[in-house]
Formats: C-alpha cells, sequence, structure tokens
C-alpha cells in the first residue's frame, strides 16, 4: 500500500517512532495480556511477532499480519489478524499458536520445568506483512513480556520425606489451604508447571513424581500404590493443609492412577477429583507397573499412520465389560470432572466418558459427574496459552521406546478448548475445596444468623439430578 | 482439630508498574461480614508503612475493594488504589518520614491481608485470615538502566526495551537526598529514554554544578545517544528541578527542547541563580505553622514587576506545561504559573503554556498512588540541622491529583514526543 506524501522509509529507523506495549509486563501464564501498537501511518501494514527461546533451547514464534486504523493504532485484542500463525480476532493468538522457528528439529513440545522463573517472550512489530526472516531485520519496536508460574509468596518446599519425590507449593499467606495431588502422564518426570500455578490461586499443590522418582532410579522398581497414600499423608498432616479437604487431579497416565484411588483407597478421601484426558480403564487392583503392563499386553493395538505418528488410544478400548478392568465410577462419592479433547488420539478419552457417565447413571451418582468436552480438542490440555502440539517425540517411561506420539487436535479449537477448561476446573475446584456448604463450623455459624446463601456461589449449573454439560467451543 | 476455610484472598495482577492499578478482592467470606484490608511495606529506611480499609462482606461472602465502600481506616469510600496512596508510616515510627525506593531495580513489596473484624492498630501482632504480597515495578522487563558519568555529567540513563530510537528526556527530579532514579525508570518503561540528572549532592554542592552549561551537555548526552531520537528530547522537572528547567528553556541558545513539564515550580529567581549558584533565602520570610513545620512559599514572594529579578519566559520557544497544587506550602507555584502567563501573554508566546492546577494538593507531586507527605524532615545542607518542611496538601485530592497529572504527563508527553504530526502548542 502506497502512503503518498512519506519519504522514502528506510528499514534500519523506526520512521515514525511507533509505540509498542504490552500490558500486563508481568503476569500469571494464565492471565491475558493487550497488546497496542500506536503511531504508524494510517493504514499502515505490520507484524506483530512473538519470540520465545525455550528452556531446552529451541526458538519458537509465531506472527500476526495487520493493519492500523484511521489513528495509527492496532489493537491486538480488538482488530483481526489478517494472516500469520493465526487469523481473526485472538487476543493471546501469539503465545497459543506459538511454533518452533523453521529450521529446528521436528517434534519438539515447550515445557518449563524451572517454574522459579518467568517465560520470557519478546513481542515485537515489524513493518509490512512478512512470514519468514524476522531475526534478519530490526524491528520497529519490542518489548519484553515475563509470564509467571508462581504468584508473589507462592513457596516452593521439596518434599523427600517417605521416600517421595515431589515438590508442594504452598499459596502464601497463613493458611490453612486446601490441597490437591497433581498427576501427570506417562513420560515421567516431575511436572511442576501446573502445580505451581494452581498455588498462586489459593490451592496447595504437591506436584508428585511416581514414575520416575528417586526410589526408582535407585531401585529400578516401580511404585506401589502406598507411594501415593504416603503422599496424601504428607498432605493431610502438613500444619498449612486442610487435612479434610484434598483433591486428586491428573492427566492421561495420572488420570488413570486418579480413577483407582478416587474410588478404592481407604486412605486417600477426596473432596473431589478431576480427570483430563484419562480413562477408568485398567486392572483395578493393578499398581502402576501392572497398569503398564496391561497396556503393553495390548500394544499389538497400538497404529501408525502414514506420517510415522504413533496413536495408543486403541490400547484401553474396546471399553471393557469386565469389571474386573474398569474402575467401578458407580462407588465414587465426591464430585468428579471429567475434560475430554474429543480428537484424542493418545487415550480414549471420550469412549471412557461415555462409559463413566453410563455407569454412574446406573448406580445413581451420576449428579456427582461434569463432563467437559471439547470438539477437535486433543490429549495434551494444558494450562491456557501452552502452545498446541499436534504431535512430539514421547520415550513412554515404561517402554524406552522413542517414537512420535500423535495427540491429536487442531490448534485453534484446542487452544480455546484449554482457556475454558481451565476457568471451569479452577471454579470446580474452588467450589469443592472451598465451598462453604460443606465446613460444618461456617454451615451453624450462618444458621445462628439465620441468613440464607446461594449454596452455588460460582455458577455452576445444575439440572436435576445431572451435573453436565457439553461445552460448545466456536472454532 | 477443626479448621476453619479460609476466605480466598487475590490481588490481581500480582506484579505491576507502580501507576498502574490492581483489583483486591476477598471471596468466601461470611455473609456480612466485617472485615479490615491491611497493606504493609516495609520500606529501604526499614520503616514499616500501612493502610487499611473496614469493609463488610456482601451476602455472597465478597470484598471488592474497587467497587465497595471503605467504612472507615486511613482512607473512605470507594478506592480501588487506597490500600497505597493512604499508607502513612505505622503508629510509633520516627517522624517526618518520606518514602522513595532508591533500588528500582527489584520491586516494591507490598503486602495486602485481610483482618476479622474493624481494626485499627496491632496488625503485625496478629494472624490475618489470608495474605498476598504484591510487586509494585518502577521498571519493566528489558529495561536498561546505565550509570552516567561522561564530561562531568553526573546521572542514570534508563533506556527502553527494543531496538529504538527512542523520544528522550531530562529528568530533574527535585532537590536534596541524592539522585533519585524512579521516575526516570517509570519513565522508561513507558517509552522515553531518560536520565534522571545528578545535580544537588547535598555534600558536594558546588555552584558549578547549577551553571547552565552542565544541563546543557546533559541535555545533549541524550541527544547525541544512538538510542535517541535526536529532534524529540523533553525535559521534565520537579520543584527546585522545574526552576532550573524554565532557565535552561529560557536562557540555553545551544538547545532545543521538544516540550517542557514543570511540577511545583516557580520562575522567581534572577541571572544570580546561574552565576554564583545562591538560592534565594531570606530567613525573616520563612514561616512556622502550629505544628512549627516550616513554610517556605513566601521567601520568593511577593512577585516582583521587574522581569530582571526573575527568568525571562518570555524567550520560551517550546511547549510548556505547568503541573501546580494550590496548597503548596513550599513553593508559591500558583502565583507564579499566574505571573508565567502574564509575561507570556506580553511576550507573544502565550499559545506554548498550558497549566494544571489541582485542588488542595501539595508541592510533592508524584508518581500515582505514591503515599502523600504533607510535611517531612529535611537536613539543613549546611548546618546538617533537622527540620520539619511542611509541603502541604490534604491525603485524599492530592492522590487524586496525582493520578490526574500522571495520565495527562504521559499524554502530553506523547502528544509531543511520539506523534508524528506536527506537534500543537496546546493540549
Amino acid at each position: 500500500m502506497i502512503i503518498s506524501g512519506v519519504h522514502s522509509i528506510r528499514m534500519q529507523k523506526n520512521p515514525c517512532c511507533v509505540k509498542l506495549s504490552v500490558q500486563p509486563s508481568r503476569g500469571l501464564v494464565d492471565e491475558k495480556f493487550s497488546i497496542l501498537v500506536q503511531n504508524t501511518p494510517p493504514g499502515f501494514q505490520v507484524t506483530v511477532h512473538a519470540l520465545h527461546h525455550s528452556e531446552d533451547g529451541h526458538d519458537w514464534e509465531a506472527f500476526a499480519h495487520y493493519t492500523a486504523n484511521n489513528t495509527g493504532t492496532v489493537n491486538v485484542s480488538e482488530d483481526p489478524s489478517l494472516g500469520g500463525t493465526y487469523s481473526g480476532v485472538e487476543q493471546m493468538g501469539l503465545l497459543w499458536s506459538l511454533r518452533p522457528v523453521p529450521g529446528n528439529k521436528p517434534w519438539l513440545r515447550m515445557r518449563k520445568m524451572n517454574v522459579q522463573t518467568p517465560m520470557e517472550v519478546t513481542i515485537s512489530v515489524y513493518q509490512g506483512h512478512q512470514t519468514e526472516g524476522f531475526t534478519d531485520q530490526a524491528p520497529l519496536a519490542g518489548v519484553v513480556v515475563e509470564r509467571w508460574y508462581m504468584a508473589p509468596g507462592v513457596r516452593r518446599v521439596p518434599i523427600t520425606e517417605e521416600g517421595l519425590t515431589a515438590t508442594l507449593f504452598l499459596p502464601s499467606g497463613p493458611g490453612p489451604f486446601p490441597a490437591l495431588i497433581d498427576l501427570w502422564g506417562g513420560g515421567g518426570q516431575l511436572v511442576e508447571s501446573r502445580a505451581s500455578l494452581l498455588a498462586s490461586h489459593g490451592i496447595a499443590a504437591l506436584a508428585l513424581d511416581y514414575l520416575t522418582p528417586k526410589i526408582t532410579v535407585e531401585t529400578g522398581k516401580m511404585v506401589e500404590n502406598e507411594y501415593f497414600e504416603k503422599a496424601y499423608k504428607v498432605l493431610e498432616q502438613h500444619p498449612q493443609v486442610l487435612g479434610s479437604r484434598i483433591a486428586m487431579l491428573g492427566i492421561s497416565f495420572g488420570a488413570v492412577m486418579t480413577f483407582k484411588f478416587a474410588v478404592y483407597s481407604e486412605v486417600i478421601k477426596l473432596s473431589c477429583a478431576v480427570s483430563v484426558s484419562g480413562s477408568h480403564v485398567q486392572p483395578i487392583d493393578g499398581s502402576v507397573k501392572q497398569i503398564f503392563d496391561y497396556l503393553i499386553k495390548n500394544a499389538g493395538n497400538t497404529r501408525i499412520n502414514e506420517e510415522n505418528q504413533t496413536i495408543w488410544r486403541d490400547l484401553l478400548l474396546p471399553i471393557p465389560t469386565d469389571p474386573a478392568f474398569k474402575v467401578d465410577v458407580g462407588r465414587l462419592k465426591c464430585p468428579l470432572m471429567l475434560v475430554v479433547g474429543e480428537d484424542d488420539q493418545n487415550f480414549p478419552a471420550p469412549e471412557s466418558a461415555k462409559d463413566i457417565k453410563e455407569m454412574m447413571e446406573r448406580a445413581g451418582n451420576s449428579h456427582l459427574l461434569t463432563v467437559l468436552s471439547y470438539p477437535n480438542a486433543g490429549h495434551l490440555i494444558e494450562p491456557p496459552y501452552t502452545p498446541h502440539v499436534r504431535a512430539t517425540n514421547f520415550v513412554t517411561v515404561g517402554s524406552r521406546q522413542k517414537v512420535v506420539a500423535l495427540w491429536g487436535g487442531e490448534m485453534v479449537a484446542h487452544s480455546r478448548a484449554q482457556e475454558d477448561a481451565w476457568r471451569k476446573l479452577l471454579v470446580f475446584l474452588r467450589e469443592n475445596l472451598y465451598g462453604t456448604n460443606l465446613g460444618a463450623t461456617s454451615l451453624s455459624h450462618l444458621q445462628r444468623k439465620g441468613i440464607s446463601w446461594d449454596p452455588m456461589p460460582n455458577g455452576l449449573v445444575r439440572d436435576g439430578l445431572h451435573l453436565f454439560y457439553r461445552t460448545e467451543v466456536n472454532s | 482439630m477443626s479448621q476453619t476455610i479460609p476466605p480466598v484472598l487475590s490481588v490481581v495482577p500480582t506484579r505491576a508498574l507502580v501507576d498502574e492499578t490492581f483489583k483486591v478482592v476477598v471471596e468466601n467470606l461470611p455473609p456480612a461480614s466485617p472485615v479490615t484490608l491491611h497493606a504493609l511495606l516495609y520500606s529501604e529506611d526499614k520503616d514499616y508503612w500501612e493502610a487499611y480499609g473496614h469493609y463488610v462482606s456482601d451476602h455472597r461472602g465478597t470484598v471488592s475493594v474497587a467497587e465497595d465502600m471503605s467504612l472507615g481506616g486511613t482512607y473512605t469510600g470507594k478506592e480501588a488504589m487506597g490500600l497505597l496512596w493512604s499508607m502513612r508510616p505505622e503508629p510509633g515510627s520516627r517522624t517526618g518520614l518520606r518514602l522513595r525506593k532508591r533500588e528500582v531495580t527489584s520491586p516494591m513489596l507490598v503486602h495486602i491481608s485481610v483482618y476479622s473484624g474493624h481494626i485499627t492498630e496491632g496488625f503485625r501482632k496478629q494472624s490475618p485470615l489470608a495474605s498476598v504480597p504484591t510487586e509494585r515495578w518502577y521498571m519493566a522487563p528489558g529495561v536498561q538502566r546505565i550509570e552516567i558519568k561522561e564530561k562531568g555529567v553526573r546521572g542514570t540513563f534508563f533506556i527502553p526495551p527494543g531496538p529504538g530510537p527512542f523520544p528522550g528526556l531530562l529528568d530533574m527530579w527535585g532537590g536534596r537526598g541524592g539522585l533519585l532514579e524512579y521516575r526516570s525508570a517509570l519513565l522508561a518503561s513507558h517509552g522515553y529514554a531518560s536520565l534522571a540528572l545528578e545535580y544537588f549532592s547535598p555534600s558536594e554542592l558546588q555552584s558549578a554544578d547549577l551553571q547552565i552549561q552542565y544541563f546543557e551537555t546533559a541535555f545533549n548526552i541524550i541527544k547525541d545517544h544512538p538510542q535517541v531520537i535526536p529532534d524529540k528530547v523533553g525535559i521534565l522537572g520537579l520543584s527546585l528541578g522545574t526552576m532550573l528547567a524554565f532557565n535552561l528553556v529560557a536562557e540555553s541558545t545551544k538547545i532545543k527542547p521538544r516540550c517542557c513539564v514543570c511540577i511545583s515550580g516557580h520562575h522567581l529567581v534572577s541571572n544570580r541563580l546561574m552565576i554564583d549558584g545562591s538560592l534565594p533565602n531570606d530567613p525573616k520570610k520563612l514561616r512556622f505553622d502550629e505544628n512549627n513545620y516550616l513554610i517556605r512559599r513566601d521567601v520568593v514572594l511577593p512577585v516582583p514587576s521587574d522581569p530582571s529579578q526573575k527568568i525571562d519566559v518570555r524567550n520560551i520557544k517550546c511547549p510548556m506545561l505547568l503541573v501546580n497544587g494550590d496548597d503548596d506550602q513550599n513553593s508559591p507555584t500558583v502565583e507564579a504559573a499566574e505571573d508565567i502567563g502574564n509575561m507570556m501573554r506580553s511576550g507573544g508566546n502565550l499559545h506554548l503554556l498550558s497549566t494544571l492546577t489541582y485542588p488542595d494538593t501539595g508541592h510533592l507531586i508524584e508518581p500515582p498512588y505514591s503515599p502523600h507527605f504533607r510535611a517531612t524532615t529535611v537536613r539543613a545542607p549546611r548546618t546538617k540541622e533537622k527540620v520539619m518542611i511542611l509541603w502541604g496538601g490534604q491525603t485524599k485530592p492530592h492522590s487524586d491529583a496525582q493520578e490526574d497529572s500522571w495520565r495527562k504527563i504521559l499524554a502530553y508527553l506523547h502528544h509531543h514526543l511520539y506523534s508524528s504530526t506536527t506537534p500543537k502548542a496546546k493540549m
């Protein structure tokens, strides 16, 4: 687009004092930011660009094309991207559409293992609608944005007693706080990104490594179910934890374990449970090793697609009718939330959710069930704005085999699902862990005052006996 | 042991620049429950500063500071940021304290807490129901801090993140107290390459420092910096800094500032200032109020009619914004502003002048949410004697003035230093 009357614009110098601001410049990873470009000529074409150098040393980028309005302004929250790694009006698109810069090796995943430092993202604005070569030229303006997993005052406490490998994140303040055990999936390691964020929202969260803890690394033996019960007891007895308000949240293999303990454990008494991309299908008496063996037994159901990506969802299909191989969710006594990506290629989460609902309806406890089901979302439903990855390198702890695992999901729908699911997850946890309709003390206090109150303060929909809703996600 | 479920206190955002607002919300209280919201800061000078407000939760057990009324405390009414601007030293502290951050690469850590009931003292002796620390930063991520010792000029230069080049600012932040960087750091966080100039170090006061060449050299250091746009450099002054700024823009033939922001200053000094560095100080004109606080505003009054007794503002060629408080007990800024207007009218350059005057506002007009100080202790430079100087202002109107003036100052700077169109003289 030619703008008449303007002298030739040199690429090296800022021709007209373009001003870029991002607010907040320091935020939590689940907070939104606003990006404003000001002072361009009217109708000026720009590319807004994000660059992140990951912990494992790779560059990730996202970019979007905008045209300034007649006051020379681009507002990413309100204006449509005309192309790039995302299009349309997307306030947070520069984060969730991040992908490895071309030239990197393929199938990378972005993970932050050190949650005590922020993720740094450089947001820049370039002249014109560009698609590559960003690092070879000077932008018109650039700012640095910090994205934190830990709010100020959140305390990180490594836990090594009782042979555990875990990290406890305590919210700031005197407490005591409701708590949660956070279980990740089959790749193992001690993943702290979600627990630290939950503590920033007032929940004492214990990230538990149950696949690659010190004790397994040293002895070669996988942990027994007592390991999880020890973790529960450590939490329950912690002076800053409300022992009667403990939840469990698991993703993938972690969700498989969550079902087991939520229903069968004599020791672990949960206020609520959350399964993200999980399944109740497993040998119900099985330990971690036995569940892995069960999966390996069904390994023949593994499929490889034309891109040589591994699909594992059939290892747990068909959903068994034999009660020895699926957790009897009809016996569940606490609220349960399922987060399901309908394009999950790694676990049969949608089929499991359907079976769980049927089992609970037959048993008469389906009022405890909430299902969030997202079309075109994949397996890795992580905290919001985590870049979507459809397939990545993966090594299962059990097999030690290196594959490219297909997780599934389409970027936009998956990103929307992450945002929506996180928001609803926080409400679910807040209601069940902080809710005043459960505490005897609060109840009698209020009854004395003769005050009536709404027992559903956070607005989750109750529909008769069923607490179930399907989320229509606009792609 | 039965444990009660604590309320949930959230401060959003938990990390912010000092001029950004936050939302403080308490949830999960019993309904109609009286609570006290409290803010606590342990300063670099090792004093405790606090503010508090009394609230009653609504039918849902929620208190929202931005929306609900404080019924008492260090502030009342609907005040989203009252927990910051109404802070004062904890009872029992040393008197005459002032809160200014020297170390700007780290944030101020303010602890926001909620206590049961309406309490007014002894906060640190009891456990709150919930507590959240919040960071208040003068520097955005990526801002560079560079110490300057060049051509005899001393100061600290703050450069915004990004390739630049940026508009520049010469920040003359006021007399006393060493070199204060916080306003320049904040201005750089808003996109201006800003030099906090050291020029009034009490221990090494030399009249040479007040000579015009020192300031011209400082201005040129900014202008010539590779990351600064040479024809977009402005000046910002407070108090003594404003007086020097007036002199610089009126008398200098070597520099061309794009605009000048003058906070709490006056032009009522003669050229003598720039020759022998002596500031007007007629002890007969000093007054003391009922608390024995020193009122200095009369020292340069009455406004002389002879132009040679004043800085000749008729020579000024750049747009100027004056920001004053009408309860300024240290300097007669309102009277001076009126005289400046008259002089510029007769000089034909009145179109360059904009003035903001705030009611019940004192001398120390700082960035928003800074606590208000009606009087603070100052050491007399030569005798080292401690004296309480009355700055003026009432806390609530003064805080409103800080908030409003900062927004307008940023808009003024943006208009003159960032806008690509020919700058208009008046806002």
